[in-house]
């Protein structure tokens, strides 16, 4: 173990000689069950002072390992550092090698030298001490403050990072804050003591897109201020463009490429990166186009790319009757009751919410947390009862169906979840999860004819009849995804709701889904609900979209009505907030600042219910007597 | 939180009610206090009768279980059967030897089972781990009485060393103390363990090591108090075995407390003692488990503000 400058190190003529952080050869391994698995493999990389670099790649790529060795924080899940160097320069001359440097060593570089900022901002924070107790442990462990200078500082830092009442949140707990707030006090956290070098591993991918646009912002500031190096662990190529100098993409634990941020976006070179960058969603791609678009989807393939899928319009719509009418839909929960059980507050989740679907179209609902969105894919599919409002399928009022009638509209409307994981049953087979609804309806009869059916239904998605013996465990999060889909095609619905159904893939997968799920609408005729948060797959997907805000619809037009000519605010502020995948583009953006207020409100404070306006044929927007809470 | 409390506390009303009814029921089928107070043979009929007069026991048992009611609500707990000293008193004697020996042996249990848990938790799998996993199985494995005659035959009698039974003095404590705490930490390094593995995996715990924090600091301020919810109910319930299991450990080291009271009295069929004994340790264990669940308030804040 040897600590301190190293000036033996074989690598150190060559490169990185001004370089804060010089990865050389890094290799990571994990001891499982099978053996030693390799994470990462013989990765380098530098981290120029003052600049961003940004490590991309897809789930499994060895990204995050690579940005946990880096402290040698693998030591604690069970890695283990197989060879390389991470040469660390915190002033001049001195170089340490934290792949081999002590544990005393490494406790005084972690949080005062090089700080992290993680993926979670909801478990990030120790849930039983106060914000102040967290930030200031952290000055008063490397700075040698006493509580309350530490305490003055942390707040100091609070106001640092654009969080109001600084006072009074060094008194709060992480769990009264939103997930916005609590990623703000992370970084304040990281940036205590003025690090060299911050790492930020997926810092935003958690969080709605306007908080996102926020976070991003901050750091962005916070580094130009302070100097401070930054590691931009990502997946979405879109926070690269914003964020990034240099870009090192990775892939199955290898760096397959590295080269400064227009030149990846401008002439990717390997087949991995180009691959990447085909899927990426990019706003404003079907600028002037009025029907969503299916394009080809490169896929990398025995480590060649393929191009995969085909270019077509989306042409699927049918406007003389609609399949499904929600008029005035309300949905409240009650929340808080008094010590005699009457009800104290109320969660106002969707309030007098009106949308048509057509046959053959997909109506995209967006909106950020709290919106209400999902409240209406849960509402319509039975799992939530109504408060008030009639919804009608196929010209028939809900309320008024009889419960086998009720039973059949299961049957019609189907629902595809966020975590394709958690929505199958890892006990039974996926042949018998999707066969599951087919027996529940009662739909074919006879052993052989529904797996016939089940098998069916596996190529339709893209899968294999054999898979209908395997497990949910023994696939992968993309082809997970596409059993619940088979699933939801079993019963033969005419209308699906997706929620957030493609969000947790990776970019490439989640292009294919894309592409999947429109092919099926043209082959089945199938109506969409779509709900989502990702604007740049919305733009893709959908025929109309309606912006939820706080339980109402703001804006409902079809796509190329809402995206090319918005009119309410929030609106615009979700639009603009959405980071493009365009290092050219101007990075200097409007601030954007507040949070989402909370649909919760005190019994007998009832919400205003927005008017809305035609601007132009069939694009209606809510009238805003004054500027929406929140949106800027 | 008042209202919270108000809700437990008529939830002790019920519980004390259903605990005292059953009791003065069930000793009332068990044989009769006259017989046992004169020894069996040279009394006639007439004899036990007017004893049973005196001690009101003709009477119907509905009538007899509302007069020891409404004695409570006045804190008497009437006389002993055997020799009239008031129930009240006797407890008052019996009650602090008890509570010191199950305070005691808790506390020695937690003072082993959590640097025990949290380390195996931290070794997770490997050979500290396993020791002390399968120690703890054989800790688990052991009755408490057979433990208890095991120590007095060998630290008492072979070695001399400390006192075999009764309280006096400090040196009293260790064995009785022990008997309990062994049983106890069994169960307690499994559960710390557990729950230390589980708040170990939480991320913010990466976050605290990500600061520089120490490993101790991390450990035992960071994850233990957050491992502590499950730990705190445990002992909550385990009270309630504790005063359960105290009964035979008072009775091998002639403990002077509850458990030999209560034991005493079912034997005399002494309903009054019996009666006062129970009510006041289920008394206790319904109050325990209100501390405990304040205690969650305090060590989460998120209960707190439920």
């Amino acid at each position: 173990m040897s600590d301190g400058p190293i000036s033996t190190s074989p690598y150190l003529p060559q490169k990185g000689a001004g370089a804060l952080l010089s990865v050389r050869g890094l290799s990571v391994e994990f001891g499982t069950q099978n053996g030693p698995f390799k994470a990462v493999k013989d990765v380098s990389f530098d981290v120029e002072p003052g600049k961003t670099l940004a490590i991309v790649g897809e789930s499994g790529s060895g990204k995050s390992v690579t940005s946990l060795a880096i402290m040698r924080l693998t030591d604690y899940t069970g890695g283990r550092i197989v060879g390389g160097e991470i040469l660390f320069r915190p002033a001049a001359g001195e170089a340490i090698d934290l792949a081999r440097a002590s544990d005393d060593r490494l406790r005084q570089i972690r949080g005062k030298d090089i700080a992290m900022i993680f993926q979670e901002p909801m478990t990030s924070l120790n849930p039983v001490f106060t914000i102040g107790n967290q930030i200031a442990e952290t000055l008063m462990l490397h700075e040698g403050l006493g509580a309350r200078q530490a305490l003055s500082r942390a707040r100091d830092l609070l106001q640092k990072v654009r969080l109001p009442d600084a006072e009074r949140l060094l008194e709060r707990y992480p769990h009264q804050l939103s997930g916005g707030m609590r990623q703000r006090v992370m970084i304040a956290m990281a940036l205590a003591c003025r690090p060299k070098l911050l790492i930020a591993d997926e810092p935003t991918t958690a969080l709605d897109v306007t908080i996102q646009a926020q976070i991003l912002n901050i750091v962005r500031d916070l580094q130009s201020e302070m100097g401070t190096s930054v590691i931009f662990i990502t997946h979405d190529m879109g926070v690269v463009a914003e964020m990034a100098d240099d870009v090192v993409v990775m892939w199955k634990g290898e760096k397959v490429e590295q080269a400064p941020v227009r030149e990846i976006f401008a002439a990717p070179k390997h087949p991995y990166t180009r691959a990447l960058l085909s899927a990426v969603p990019r706003l404003g791609s079907l600028t002037g186009q009025s029907l969503p678009k299916r394009t080809p989807v490169t896929v990398i393939e025995n480590g060649e790319p393929k191009l995969v899928g085909e270019t077509r319009e989306q042409d699927t719509a049918r406007y003389d009757k609609p399949l499904l009418q929600v008029e005035n839909l309300t949905t409240r929960f009650d929340v808080g009751k008094t010590f005699f059980g009457r009800v104290t507050h109320r969660v106002h989740a969707v309030e007098e919410v009106s949308f048509d679907i057509y046959p053959g179209e997909t109506l995209a609902l967006v909106g950020e947390s709290g919106s209400g969105k999902s409240t209406i894919g849960r509402t319509l599919q039975q799992l939530v009862e109504p408060t008030g409002g009639t919804v009608r399928f196929a010209g028939r009022d809900m309320a008024a169906m009889s419960s086998s009638d009720r039973r059949k509209l299961r049957q019609e409307i189907q629902y595809i979840f966020q975590d394709p994981f958690a929505s199958l049953d890892p006990r039974h087979t996926v042949g018998y999860s999707i066969a599951e609804p087919i027996v529940v309806h009662d739909l074919i009869q006879g052993r052989a004819s529904i797996d016939r059916r089940v098998h069916e239904l596996l190529e339709q998605v893209g899968l294999k009849p054999e898979h209908a013996k395997r497990y949910p465990h023994e696939f992968s999060g993309g082809q997970r995804q596409r059993v619940c889909i088979a699933r939801a095609l079993a019963s033969d619905p005419k209308l699906i709701i997706a929620d957030e159904s493609v969000s947790a893939l990776d970019v490439s997968i989640q292009a294919q889904i894309v592409n999947l799920l429109m092919e099926l609408q043209e082959k089945r005729h199938l109506s969409y609900l779509f709900i989502t948060h990702d604007m740049a797959v919305v733009e893709k997907i959908s025929h109309r979209v309606a912006v939820m805000y706080l339980g109402q619809i703001v804006e409902i037009g079809t796509r190329q009505a809402v995206f090319e000519n918005p009119q309410h605010s929030y609106t615009r502020k979700l639009l603009s907030a959405v980071p493009i995948a365009d290092p050219q583009r101007e990075r200097a953006k409007t601030r954007i600042d507040g949070e989402i207020p909370s649909p919760v409100r005190a019994v007998g404070q009832e919400p205003a219910i927005h008017r809305m306006r035609e601007v132009e044929p069939g694009h209606w927007v809510a009238i805003e007597s004054e500027p929406l809470q929140g949106a800027a | 939180m008042a209202g919270f409390i108000l809700k437990r506390l008529l939830q002790a009303i019920f519980v004390i009610l259903a605990v005292t009814l059953i009791v003065s029921f069930a000793i009332r089928l068990s044989g009769d206090p006259a017989i046992m107070l004169t020894g069996a043979g040279s009394v006639t009929e007439k004899d036990l009768e007017n004893i049973r007069q005196a001690l009101g026991l003709n009477r119907p048992f509905l009538v007899q279980y509302l007069e020891f009611l409404s004695g409570i609500a006045r804190g008497d707990f009437g006389r002993s059967f055997m020799g009239g000293t008031p129930v009240s008193l006797l407890i008052s004697k019996a009650l602090p030897s008890t509570l010191l020996l199950a305070f005691a042996s808790l506390a020695v249990s937690i003072a082993i089972s959590v640097p025990l848990g949290v380390y195996a938790a931290v070794k997770r799998g490997k050979w500290p781990d396993q020791v002390i996993r399968v120690l703890s199985l054989v800790g688990l494995s052991f009755p408490n009485f057979w433990l208890a005659i095991m120590m007095v035959l060998f630290f008492s009698i072979t070695l001399g060393l400390l006192p075999p039974s009764g309280m006096e003095g400090p040196e009293s404590f260790i064995m009785p103390a022990l008997t309990m705490a062994i049983i106890l930490t069994a169960t307690n390094v499994r559960l710390v363990r557990t729950s230390m593995l589980e708040t170990l995996s939480q991320q913010y715990i990466m976050v605290a090591r990500s600061k520089g924090l120490r490993d101790r600091v991390v450990l035992y301020k960071h994850a233990l108090r957050n491992s502590a919810i499950p730990l705190v109910t445990y002992i909550g319930l385990q009270f309630g075995s504790l005063i359960g299991g105290i009964v035979i450990v008072e009775r091998v080291f002639n403990w002077p407390g509850m458990g030999t009271l209560a034991f005493d009295a079912i034997s005399a069929r002494d309903y009054p003692v019996l009666q006062g004994s129970i009510t006041v340790l289920a008394l206790f264990i319904v109050l325990i488990n209100l501390v405990v669940d304040i205690a969650y308030g305090l060590i989460d804040p998120r209960i707190r503000t439920e």
